[in-house]
């Protein structure tokens, strides 16, 4: 069934779609909240920026992350001298790569979300004395539940299935960097098809149990909107 | 409570520029079509439109100025907005208490089951807010103002987008609650009849500016307002319930103007009432008649007479310093040779109870 190496690369790509996720959503919600509420007039350059990944493929975002990565970069120099290991060929590296390949997928989702909740429920809390802050997590957060939940699905099995990047950036270091797509790629590569069946079906499986799961508790809401 | 007003505002072709001091009590209507700028007034004192400029100065405190700005979650009010705006993911009692929880104990001077009695709703508290009616979501809304317990509380239209039957349901509660709870209310209204019964003061607004204002009784009988010169022209009088007639079933009603009779109605005695007087159903006479079936007849002077259209007039009377309206036609001013500073009586034909 399943090698040691295996079960370490799907180890692996839960532990860096689980990391991204959390990170995309920490940092995802401040922008796309700027991004619902901001009445800049270049505003549109940046909803650009975020959508970028959408529509590159994976090997040129991969290429330049490559380049950033290295140590003669002024970005892989500086990581390179805090953390003394290079940024390249990391799991470190890979987080950075998927949190810029799956942004929009995790932005979208929640500005969608924030524009939806609309400007009166955050008036009438003004009106009842709470702070901006307050209002954030007292009404904005729970009206956007359901943008939250796409938000974190969509990022997290977009993470999953990351391919492009993952080769160029992260190389194919078990433990370290392979994922279970890379696994599946090499296993194929080498002719073994039955590990590569089972790792495919385990993908498989847990996106979809992913999905069925979100939408099960959310009969009403329309989770996964683009 | 004080509440003085210098403020500025352009949107598009719209402008607003008002310098007003409010009245320190009660119910002060701001009345006016849509488009006059009530509801930017009203918003600029919530501090929910930045782009107001100029003074707004609560009880001597600046809320906004030139180079201050206090944001609205610190001016000590409440806002009941024109739908009610409940908080989808919260229940009914959670809507409610989403404000008390937030104001200091110390602050909380507002009992919140007197105002939920108040407004019937204390068999909806564990309701989800879908599945309450339009009325009772507005009512909801009124408590979760109101238990906020607000310096001032801010109406917008409350009633404007419910039915007839909600509307009747409220307004009586509103009127008890202004009664009991003295909190200086703003409100805002394109309907005469919910001003005319709950407002103390009116501010008139048209384009932008307010064209005048003053108290309630005599905003209605000021001859050169638009009030006073339609169909509808009316005037309202403070009364209280004095007594009952068992043997003609009548209800007296005691004003300054002198003792109402009227078909008799469920109140108690001692109740205040506001009795509402159509211009059109008061008519004149020189002497004081007997031979006639109307039971309300006072006593007045004619402060003015205007004409309306080419074929009646308004005639403005002081009943006891009261402002009473009567429209007349032209024919019976002239017929009757009616002047200012005339001593006649004024008879109304009906009489309506607020």
């Amino acid at each position: 069934m399943f090698s040691e190496a295996d079960i370490a690369a799907l180890m692996l790509t839960l532990k860096l779609a689980g990391i991204s996720t959390l990170v995309l959503i920490l940092f995802g919600t401040p922008l796309a909240w700027w991004l619902a509420k901001s009445a800049w007039r270049f505003k549109f350059l940046i909803e650009a920026l975020v959508a970028l990944p959408l529509v590159l493929p994976p090997t040129v975002l991969g290429f330049y992350l490559l380049v950033a990565f290295s140590p003669q970069s002024s970005i892989g120099h500086l990581f390179e001298s805090v953390v003394g290991q290079p940024l390249a060929f990391s799991f470190t590296g890979l987080v950075v790569g998927s949190v810029i390949y799956s942004l929009p997928f995790v932005i979208q989702p929640l500005q969608n979300a924030f524009i939806a909740v609309g400007r009166r429920p955050l008036e009438v809390a003004a009106t009842l004395r709470a702070s901006p802050s307050d209002r954030f997590f007292s009404v904005v957060v729970p009206l956007a539940r359901p943008g939250f939940l796409s938000a974190a699905v969509l990022g997290f099995a977009h993470t999953l299935g990351e391919f492009g990047v993952v080769l160029m950036i992260g190389g194919n270091i078990p433990g370290e960097t392979q994922v279970a797509s890379i696994a599946i790629y090499e296993h194929v590569e080498s002719m073994q098809l039955a590990s590569a069946h089972w790792l495919s079906a385990a993908l498989l499986l847990i996106s979809f149990c992913l999905l069925v799961l979100v939408y099960a508790a959310n009969p009403k809401a329309r989770v996964l909107r683009l | 409570m004080s509440l003085e007003l210098k403020l500025k505002l352009a949107h598009g072709n719209f402008e607003l520029d008002i310098d007003q001091i409010f009245a320190s009590q009660g119910v002060t209507a701001i009345y006016g079509p849509s488009g006059s700028g009530k509801t930017s007034v009203l918003r600029a004192i919530a501090g929910l439109d930045k782009s107001a400029s100029g003074l707004i100065k609560f009880n001597n405190r600046i809320w906004q100025d030139g180079s201050k700005f206090i944001a609205t979650h610190r001016r000590a009010l409440a806002y009941v907005f024109q739908e009610p705006s409940l908080f989808e993911h919260l229940s009914v009692r959670a809507n409610i208490e989403y404000g008390f929880k937030r104001v200091p104990l110390k602050q909380r001077v507002i009992n919140s089951d007197d105002v939920i009695q108040a407004l019937g709703i204390s068999s909806l508290l564990d309701r989800d807010t879908q599945t309450l009616s339009g009325g009772e979501k507005q009512r909801v809304a009124i408590a979760r103002a109101l238990c906020s317990s607000p310096d001032l509380l801010l109406m917008d239209e409350p009633l404007s987008a419910l039915d007839k039957r909600s509307k009747a349901e409220i307004l009586p509660m509103l009127v008890a609650l202004r009664d009991k709870l003295s909190i200086p209310i703003i409100y805002v209204s394109h309907s005469l009849n919910e001003v005319a019964r709950l407002a103390d003061h009116l501010v008139l607004m048209q384009q932008g500016r307010i064209i005048a204002s003053g108290d309630i009784q005599s905003m209605l009988t000021q001859l050169d307002l638009s009030l006073a010169q339609g169909a509808d022209a009316e005037s309202l009088i403070d009364a209280v319930v004095a007594a009952h007639d068992e043997q003609f079933e009548l209800t007296y009603l005691d004003s300054s103007l002198g003792r109402f009779s009227v078909l008799r109605r469920p109140l108690a005695i001692g109740e205040k009432v506001r009795l509402l007087i159509a211009a059109r159903d008061v008519s004149i006479t020189r002497q004081q008649q007997q031979d006639t079936s109307i039971l309300n007849i006072f006593p007045a002077t004619i402060e003015q007479i205007e004409s309306v259209g080419a074929a009646q007039v308004t005639v403005r009377l002081n009943a006891n310093n009261l402002p009473v309206l009567a429209r007349l036609t032209k024919k019976s001013a002239t017929l009757m040779n009616l002047a200012v500073g005339d001593s006649v009586y004024l008879q109304a034909k009906s009489v309506a109870i607020l």
